[in-house]
């Protein structure tokens, strides 16, 4: 309810910021909601959409799996961290936007470009949140499950596993609003379609109403994956926790 | 089966660079259906020793002869749960042969029936305790160590807890090594106890129980208290597990 209240107040502000500055600058909510609805019945807005969110299923699932493994061997054999951690650094404080120029350049300009630089920028934030993960893993139920002779899969399952999965919706929530953001960039420098790309169009028509129609029903899709997916997943892995009073 | 130790010594290197001894040689055997107790002062080596014979430490000189494929249960100093399982996965988790009817009557023993379902985090210490121990009933070992389980808990729940010890023990054919620092646990508990020395700890005596455990009454325990004390200049063993 207060959520609710808290958007109509949004809505309030923004039209009455409209009225004062004119609709060339910032339109009003319905005339940003018709080009929405023109967007949708000619089914633009559903293929741009669908190609960015698929751009970032991909490079998000990639991100997350390969520096998952990479962070948690990290944390797990010193050797691999020695051999890793110059590689992370320069990783981590590489701009993003060097990143998807070089795959570019490198690369074309191809779909696996796109998603690979995508990919790469997520990459090293995931490294760090798992190693740090596995760091923090707890040695003695790791001698339990040896005492216990788990097998591995089995303590692995069990024993590590629950113990990683705050990081890994940690890592899940921050890499995803990170790759929301590169994403758009990447489109608006090479790829022909997704909402990067259609905002690029409208920067250069300065067709505000488009610009802020697709980035809106962007934000709206962001905001519904966090909802049903990220935020019950977290719930998930934290329910044995007791609840704070 | 027959568990034989033999270690001839640990050092342990600290980070300032020393080395200090933490084991002298400990030499000892146990065969199936004996309780065995180490008993020395805190801090002796005792948990360090229960590593080395768990194969959680191999850097050490000297050698352990287990059966490989003997079975373990075990009892750590804190319960060692998984805080993100039931009581009953936890216990289901270490033994994945454990039948319905077994398990019942664990909980129906250890008076966990009322907590299956509940998470460790909900437990008190004392039900904790004996969730770890019915996880180590559960998967029927050869070998049973319990590291001192019954440290912490008040009087009347440790007594109770120690009679639930024995019966399970009792119950099947099992190796059992019991470390404490309570002379009386040992006494009530062991067939034959190995006195530690102070850190490095080695064996100062090594004293069988003569009396069979479900035969020992109260006197019988007196008796056994006060001939240990006369035997091993009782103060200073009195002094060293209290």
């Amino acid at each position: 309810m207060l959520r609710l209240l808290s958007f109509a107040l949004f809505l309030v502000i923004w039209w009455i910021a409209a009225f004062l500055v004119g609709g060339a600058k910032l339109p009003s909510p319905p005339a940003v909601l018709q080009v929405m609805i023109a967007e949708a019945s000619s089914g633009a807005l559903f293929l741009h959409l669908g190609a960015t969110l698929a751009r970032v299923a991909l490079a998000f699932t990639l991100a997350m799996s390969l520096g998952s493994a990479i962070g948690y061997l990290m944390g797990r054999v010193k050797l691999a961290d020695r051999l890793g951690d110059p590689w992370l650094i320069l990783l981590l404080n590489l701009p993003a936007l060097v990143v998807i120029v070089l795959a570019y350049i490198w690369a074309g300009l191809t779909e696996a470009a796109a998603i690979a630089a995508i990919a790469i920028n997520k990459l090293p934030t995931a490294i760090v949140t798992m190693r740090e993960g596995t760091r923090a893993l707890d040695r003695s139920l790791d001698e339990m499950a040896s005492v216990f002779a788990m097998p591995r899969w089995r303590a692995f399952r069990h024993v590590v596993l629950p113990q990683l999965a705050p990081y890994i919706a940690a890592s899940a929530r921050s890499g995803l609003s990170l790759v929301w953001k590169i994403v758009l960039v990447a489109e608006l420098l090479g790829r022909p379609n997704g909402v990067g790309f259609e905002i690029g169009v409208a920067f250069q028509l300065f067709d505000t109403p488009r610009l802020l129609a697709y980035s809106l029903t962007f934000a709206a899709v962001v905001l519904v994956i966090e909802t049903l997916l990220v935020q019950p997943f977290e719930a998930r892995a934290n329910r044995w926790r007791p609840r704070a009073a | 089966m027959r568990l034989e130790v033999d270690i001839t010594g640990k050092t342990f290197r600290s980070a300032a660079g020393g080395t200090h001894e933490v084991l002298a040689p400990v030499k000892f055997a146990l065969q199936s259906g004996e309780v065995g107790v180490l008993i020395g002062p805190s801090g002796c080596g005792k948990s360090t020793m229960l590593r080395i014979i768990l194969g959680l430490d191999h850097d050490f000189a000297g050698h352990i002869a287990r059966p490989p494929e003997a079975r373990i249960g075990m009892v750590f100093q804190e319960p060692r749960l998984l805080p993100w399982r039931s009581v009953e996965q936890n216990v289901r988790l270490a033994a994945p042969g454990v039948t319905d009817g077994k398990l019942s009557e664990l909980f129906r023993i250890l008076e966990l029936d009322a907590h299956r379902s509940h998470y460790p985090g909900e437990l008190s210490l004392g039900l904790a305790r004996r969730v770890a121990l019915a996880r180590a009933f559960a998967v029927e070992p050869d070998i049973l160590v319990l590291d001192e389980p019954l440290a912490s808990l008040d009087d009347a729940l440790a007594g109770r807890l120690r009679d639930e010890i024995a019966t399970l023990v009792a119950s099947r054919p099992v190796m059992t090594l019991l470390v404490t620092h309570s002379l009386d646990d040992a006494v009530r508990l062991g067939d034959r106890l190995f006195f530690l020395s102070p850190r490095p700890a080695r064996i100062v005596a090594e004293v069988p129980i003569g009396i069979p455990r479900d035969t020992r009454g109260e006197t019988e325990i007196a008796a056994i208290k006060a001939s240990l004390a006369q035997r091993t200049q009782g103060d200073r063993i009195e002094r060293d597990v209290s």
